[in-house]
């Protein structure tokens, strides 16, 4: 039973008195719970997607050794709203040329896939709009609805920049999901279901649970798939659709105000859903260590609520490391060309993560599962994850301490631009 | 190593017999003038001879003689130049008002091309056998040729519409037709790259033809940043062409100041003093050091690797601080006069330049890290836009762009000035003439000149910064106020201005894009009769439609951005 689903029989019975099995206006409460539960999920969208746009302006301040933006509110905390507002309040243009119900039309077909997404995403336990038994599936078919609305942005602005944004990102999100979905299938075969509480069910709370770390081809598969979700998402160093400099910010080039608004939007929001995808498939999810689920279901009233707002927490850190890393990986790397994107894709990595979900098959036909060959898999994957792992925190506190150390070298002198100092 | 003796013209003469008018020098290049009927053989017989194998046609311009005295009205110029044994040749040839005719270059130099094309719009000369003999730097609908001296200023047209170039897609459309094999009609898309782009640097132009992402045909044009420099100068004093030439490459101001000024000093005969030899050394290096970082820093930026151009703008940043101190400015400084420089360096500036010396590596070095190996960076780098060292020879190119194709060519070292043999170099060359090569050498020469700019601080000497010309330059402000002489001086030279004798000149110095060039005649008058810059990125630019054609939209963007095509010198 998911969490909307008991809140509503609660509100059933506490507000009428009435048992929800047999009570006629049993939908109305559903109704309500739902609407609720969408504007929830819109508010953590837009507070999701707005301070992360201030994140990230400061996270590449700090990268590029200047400052970004930290002028409203402390430390310019407030910036995204400034933007918003700004947004809000700019006019709509519509090009006079430009095919009007396509051009209206299409941001919000954007926002639509993109938003869609959320209704399978499981934040905790319990925290789940709708548990699908397709719910993998559902977020890859669902994603796709952005394809269209990118190419009926950049056909229906009537202008060659936007056409060449809007094809391009219809190669590149088609193509791409090839790749991302043979990665998930590992995955699904791992777990045995395309539901996505089923998959972080069937993993654990420790990181020798999680299916990253199962085997080396789960771990291909996990890397496969976030390269392939941040060509997705459109990201550095696949933005092709939107370079700047080459096709002037491609299809919404002609968009203003607030339908431009809804493209970033989109943008960032898709961030925060391939970050939770990977999280959920190859990172244990919402799983807390140490408490297995059943203990979650069983709990009872400020315990209950408890272990929801941990395993919730644990969700969000372990998405929010990712959209991190998709950060800093898009101030880092430049761009590819257009023929180098699809060359990644169909001679790399297609075929490469065709081989990682047959690379599974095999092991869990050969290995037995809990077994030695198992553990020493998993022990091999963890020792190599927690390598990367260790060689990124000693570069990221290097750096971090050489910074230090230039800011005490600097302090006191009279310098054209303020020290950088973290956000 | 010294500058090469004037070239030997025996051969030239033995050629030409009654058709070699006249032998001259102009400034330290041996000059010849032709009958017109033997122009063309005397060009080819440049080109071809082994005794001379004039590789480029460094610069082509035109006089118009109506003031200067009673011969033809034109005077085509031609300045040639052999990379090897770097001796140079100056051809002349007049062309009489009411025949304004000349076989045109365009078969034996790829340059050529558009200097005659500049040369029609500016002069109405026009150069017979040329394929594409239209204007190139004004408008289309622009009536009269601005450059020669009859011609109303004050006059103004309405130009309407931009050219929608056409005719120049149409013929090569018909010269390539293999490009357009098995399309139909209508399955190309032709699309503007500009003028308002984000990766035409400045204000370029290109017309291109495309299927899907693939380029066919590139046509470039130019002009939209073109205000006149050359006629500006004609009416201004030479002191006060210094201003103008700042805008010419304003990434690095002082490069022209120190060109121009070398330039009209060459034409009055005036020797600069050791001091301000060195300080125009010191400030030329670090406007390179700009230059380069801000070329390699926009490329990157085309290239979506945007944190590199932050580490090198920074630095930038730094760099014009120091410069702010000296000359108060810090974009277009104004920094030479004729014969010296507008002040001496401030007090502190040695110490405050060797620290800021040991803080360009580091920048620098972050960057590379970032790019230098990145499989990325080098996908879309390697093998884009190359081009091999004949024929960019022949293009016209000089400087970074040249020294990329692996070929060693810089004033620096073959035609030293101001004391650089004294300097202890490296010329970094590249291996193919690619994107990555052009990058590469850029970032390499930034090392170069912090080494040039340290050796001169070391050496830097005391002593005054003007030259002891009281005819061209200005007495001290003790003396101007002191005594009756000085500022009797100073009225003359303020009023009457600088007159070099009647002589001409054509002067180059390697700026940070290349072999920039001036081209001063005086005609004896406060200002000058003539001043024609050679820009080093004009001749480059000719060659980026063969670079591009067969690439992709983003290979042209980022070959654009190695080339470093700067508007303000590219247009004049």
């Amino acid at each position: 039973m998911n969490i909307m689903h008991y809140l509503a029989d609660l509100l059933v019975r506490s507000l009428f008195k009435a048992d929800p099995a047999t009570w006629p206006y049993t939908w109305i409460a559903y109704a309500v719970v739902i609407g609720v539960g969408a504007l929830l999920a819109f508010a953590f969208v837009a507070i999701f997607a707005g301070p992360v746009t201030w994140i990230e302006r400061r996270i590449a301040g700090r990268i590029q050794s200047r400052i970004g933006p930290n002028r409203n509110g402390p430390q310019g905390c407030l910036q995204w709203l400034a933007d918003g507002i700004k947004c809000w309040l700019k006019e709509d243009l519509v090009p006079a040329t430009a095919d009007k119900p396509l051009y209206l039309a299409a941001p919000y077909l954007v926002f639509t896939g993109m938003f869609g997404a959320f209704v399978v995403l499981p934040f905790g336990a319990h925290v789940i709009a709708a548990d699908l038994n397709v719910g993998l599936l559902y977020i890859l078919a669902v994603t796709s609805l952005v394809v269209v609305g990118l190419l009926m942005a950049g056909w229906g602005s009537n202008s060659k920049w936007a056409l060449f944004g809007g094809v391009r990102s219809a190669a590149q999100l088609v193509s791409y999901e090839v790749p991302s979905a043979f990665s998930l299938m590992a995955v699904v075969l791992m777990a045995g279901t395309l539901s996505t509480q089923g998959i972080v069910g069937a993993q654990g709370g420790w990181p020798w649970q999680w299916f990253v770390f199962r085997n080396p081809f789960l771990f291909a598969a996990f890397i496969m798939y976030f390269i392939s979700a941040i060509a997705e998402g459109n990201r550095t160093p696949f933005d092709l659709p939107e370079a700047e400099s080459e096709i002037i910010a491609g299809y919404n080039i002609e968009y203003s105000g607030m339908r431009f608004l809804f493209f970033l939007f989109a943008e960032w929001a898709n961030m925060w859903i391939m970050a939770a995808v990977a999280t959920l498939a190859f990172l244990g999810g919402w799983q807390i260590p140490g408490i297995s689920p059943e203990r979650i279901a069983e709990a009872k009233g400020w315990t209950f609520v408890g272990w929801q707002a941990l395993s919730f927490a644990i969700f969000v850190f372990k998405g929010t490391c990712l959209v991190f890393t998709i950060i800093q990986i898009r101030w880092t790397l430049p761009r590819l060309r257009v023929d180098q994107l699809m060359i990644t894709c169909w001679k790399y990595l297609v075929p490469l993560s065709m081989g990682s979900a047959t690379g599974v098959l095999l092991l869990m036909a050969l290995v037995r599962e809990g077994g030695i060959v198992d553990w020493v898999m998993r022990g091999a994957m963890l020792l190599v994850g927690l390598l990367v792992a260790g060689a990124y925190i000693r570069k990221v506190r290097a750096t971090f301490m050489a910074d230090r150390d230039n800011y005490k070298k600097m302090e006191g002198r009279d310098l054209w631009y303020p020290p950088y100092r973290l956000p | 190593m010294t500058a090469p003796a004037a070239c030997d013209l025996s051969a030239l003469r033995a050629r030409l017999g009654m058709a070699l008018l006249e032998e001259t020098l102009l400034g330290g290049i041996a000059q010849v003038r032709v009958a017109r009927e033997a122009l063309a053989d005397t060009l080819r017989f440049l080109r071809d001879d082994p005794a001379y194998r004039m590789h480029q046609l460094t610069e082509l311009t035109a006089i118009d003689c109506l003031l200067l005295r009673d011969t033809e009205r034109f005077d085509v110029a031609y300045i040639l130049h052999n990379l090897q044994t770097r001796r140079r040749v100056a051809v002349r040839c007049a062309v009489p008002e009411e025949d304004p005719r000349v076989p045109s270059a365009s078969g034996l130099w790829r340059a050529a091309d558009w200097a005659e094309r500049e040369v029609y719009d500016q002069y109405g000369i026009v150069f017979t056998g040329h394929p594409n003999m239209k204007r190139i730097l004004n408008h289309h609908e622009f009536v009269g040729h601005p450059l020669r001296k009859d011609f109303d200023i004050y006059r103004g047209y309405w130009l309407s519409e931009a050219e929608s170039l056409a005719d120049e897609l149409d013929r090569r459309r018909a010269a390539n037709p293999q490009r357009l094999a098995g399309m139909q009609p209508g399955e190309t898309m032709v699309l503007n790259l500009g003028p308002s782009h984000p990766a035409a640097h400045g204000t370029l132009r290109n017309l291109v033809e495309l299927a899907g992402e693939e380029i066919l045909f590139c046509i470039p044009e130019i002009g939209y940043l073109h205000r006149g420099f050359e006629k500006s100068a004609e009416v201004h004093e030479y002191n006060q062409v210094i201003p103008y030439t700042d805008r010419l490459n304003y990434c690095s101001a002082i490069s022209n100041n120190v060109g121009y000024a070398k330039a009209v000093e060459a034409l009055c005969g005036i020797e600069v003093p050791p001091r301000c030899q060195y300080i125009r050394v010191i400030l030329a290096e670090l406007s390179r050091i700009m230059d380069h970082l801000v070329c390699n820093g926009a490329n990157l930026v085309d290239l979506g690797a945007l944190t590199n151009f932050w580490f090198l703008w920074n630095l930038r940043e730094r760099i014009y601080n120091l410069i702010e101190t000296v000359t108060g400015a810090r974009l277009t400084n104004s920094y030479t006069r004729i014969g010296g420089l507008s002040e001496d360096l401030p007090e502190g500036f040695v110490p405050a330049c060797r620290a800021l010396l040991k803080e360009v590596p580091k920048p620098v070095n972050d960057a590379l890290k970032l790019v230098a190996r990145n499989r990325i960076f080098l996908d879309r780098t390697v093998g884009v836009g190359m081009i091999s060292t004949d024929e960019a020879i022949s293009h016209g190119y000089s400087g970074p762009c040249l020294r990329a194709t692996g070929f060693e060519h810089d004033l620096r070292k073959t035609e030293p000035y101001y004391g650089y043999d004294r300097f202890q170099f490296e010329v970094p060359t590249g291996h193919q003439g690619d994107t990555y090569d052009r990058v590469m050498v850029r970032f390499l020469e930034i090392f170069e000149s912090v080494k040039i700019v340290e050796q001169a601080l070391d050496q830097l000497p005391g002593g005054p910064v003007k030259a002891d010309h009281p005819l061209s330059v200005l007495p001290d402000k003790d003396r101007t106020y002191g005594n009756i002489e000085g500022m009797v001086n100073h009225f003359k030279v303020i009023m009457h201005g600088i007159q070099p004798p009647r002589n001409e000149v054509y002067d180059c110095t390697e700026s940070p894009n290349g072999e920039l060039g001036f081209f001063v005649v005086s005609d004896g008058t406060m200002r000058p009769y003539k001043c024609k810059v050679r820009p080093p990125c004009f001749y480059i630019y000719t060659s980026f439609p063969r670079l591009v054609e067969g690439s992709l939209v983003a290979d042209a963007v980022a070959t654009l951005g190695s080339l470093n095509i700067i508007a303000g010198e590219l247009d004049r």
